[in-house]
């Protein structure tokens, strides 16, 4: 399992994909701090950045690694190996080296320019989207044995999650904007991972109050240390309940 | 050392590639197992190995069922029909690594890998070598952890006459310890040597299992692949 997880951490670090990502991030996220007078507004423009291309990344990168080593994993299968912990040093593999590369394209600019409490937020909550996303590749990439289908699907996913979502909640507040749908609705907004991490930027960026009703809601909802806990429950349950499915359907997969 | 399959089936969708087929497999015995193309043969062979999963029937190896287990694996060494490696490591990558994936760390025999010569091309990439390089590469991880049960598929397709006479002569070799070996392949006259068992199947089942001196008499031919081919067609008439 150990050494599993180290040759696997080592392949992928070693990927040209990866490497060219960590480099855009980093130069993004330098001329970010350098363009912004202020280092509180580059951490906003920073936030939204994250919550936009952080999950893209991940769940296209998990999605082509798992299809690109199916001969790998057969090698393994064939080997004295558990099945659970081939799939486990895959996605432990994945994760580690997209934390490394968060690390060097994100977390030192900020570390560098504002080591402040949204700072560290902003890291903590890329790391928690990158294996929100890494683990719903994951479960992309069992579901269909085509290449084509499989990196379209993980592209609906992030399209439903990143855009298409907000849109139908947006339209939903539009058509019932007769009804006290507010709270109902942020409930809902809270389902998805990009959204509830957005509440949580938004309610610690102290500007929700621009955003009218729904803002004082957020904060309300979601502004004290229960409603921040419940955010990350929904997090760690993002990660988990994909990652547990695809695990399961591993086991049983005929290679 | 020995393998028992038990009722075994296996359905892909809609498709019996394994329809309740039962026999076993001991120690000593080296057994070619034969068959038309899309009979089963690979599909056994990969639920031996725990790679497909049979919709039903047992399979043990040394009297333990492998259902969920995995340790049973040391005991074996596999040659895929068609290695697949990573396409970025080398030679020498791919032998260090499955050297240590494998936890009890057992003498290991490389005698293949130098009677191959792949030591002199150890740094090539797996994406530039040839069909029959790859063959080698996966013969030679078979053999390197000097298992009790060897399963070789299609090992003898893409080699070169050098590379085969060196690998039947390790297959030799490795009988002589009582391994169990497991072949399949289309060429007989090339294996009559060094086998001491046929196993046919046909359309999903086995169709007999018998060792070769019995084929031989039986049929009344001196050549193996002649009395394995007249057997078949007694039988399917």
């Amino acid at each position: 399992m150990k050494e599993l997880l180290i040759l696997i951490s080592k392949d992928i670090l070693k990927n040209r994909t990866i490497i060219a990502f960590a480099i855009l991030l980093f130069c993004i996220t330098w001329s970010v701090f350098i363009l912004e007078d202020s280092n509180e507004k580059a951490l906003h423009t920073l936030g939204n950045l994250v919550l936009m291309v952080v999950p893209l990344i991940s769940i296209l990168f998990s999605t082509i690694y798992i299809y690109n080593s199916t001969e790998f994993i057969e090698l393994l299968v064939s080997q004295p190996l558990k099945r659970k912990s081939i799939w486990m040093s895959l996605f432990a593999g994945i994760n580690v080296s997209m934390i490394f590369a968060l690390f060097v394209s994100i977390f030192l600019p900020i570390l560098f320019y504002s080591p402040t409490y949204l700072g560290f937020l902003i890291m903590l909550l890329a790391i928690f989207l990158s294996a929100v996303f890494i683990s719903l590749g994951f479960l992309s990439s069992i579901l269909f044995k085509d290449k084509a289908r499989g990196i379209g699907f993980s592209m609906i996913l992030w399209l439903f999650f990143a855009l298409i979502f907000d849109g139908l909640i947006l339209f939903f507040l539009f058509q019932f904007s007769d009804y006290p749908i507010e709270k109902p609705m942020t409930v809902i907004a809270a389902l998805n991972p990009i959204d509830v991490s957005r509440i949580l930027l938004l309610t610690e960026m102290d500007n929700e109050a621009l955003m009218g009703y729904t803002g004082a809601l957020f904060q309300k909802q979601f502004g004290s240390i229960y409603g921040k806990m419940i955010i990350v429950c929904i997090l760690v349950l993002w990660v988990f309940i994909p990652y547990y499915f695809s695990l399961i359907k591993f086991s049983n997969k005929d290679i | 050392m020995n393998i028992e399959i038990q009722n075994i089936t296996k359905r892909f969708n809609k498709v019996t590639a394994l329809e309740n087929v039962s026999t076993s497999f001991s120690s000593g015995q080296c057994i070619a197992l034969l068959g038309p193309n899309g009979c089963g043969k690979t599909t056994m062979i990969k639920t031996i190995l725990g790679m497909v999963i049979p919709s039903a029937g047992v399979i043990k190896v040394n009297g333990k069922n492998i259902h969920n287990d995995y340790i049973y694996r040391n005991d074996i060494g596999y040659m895929p029909q068609i290695g697949k490696y990573p396409a970025n490591m080398t030679i020498k990558e791919v032998v260090e690594t499955i050297r240590k994936l494998r936890k009890p760390e057992k003498d290991i025999d490389l005698e293949l890998y130098f009677s191959f010569k792949l030591d002199e091309i150890e740094n090539k990439k797996m994406n530039t070598l040839s069909g029959g390089t790859i063959q080698k590469v996966s013969a030679c991880v078979a053999f390197m952890h000097n298992p009790s049960i060897l399963i070789l598929d299609e090992p003898t397709a893409g080699l070169d006459m050098i590379a085969m006479e060196v690998l039947k002569e390790k297959i030799l070799k490795e009988q002589a310890k009582g391994k169990l070996i497991l072949i399949t392949s289309h060429q007989l006259n090339e294996l009559e040597e060094i086998l001491t068992h046929v196993c046919m199947m046909d359309e999903a089942r086995i169709l007999f299992f018998r060792s070769k001196e019995e084929i031989k008499i039986s049929t009344q031919c001196d050549k193996l692949a002649t009395a394995v081919y007249s057997l078949f067609k007694n039988i399917k008439s």
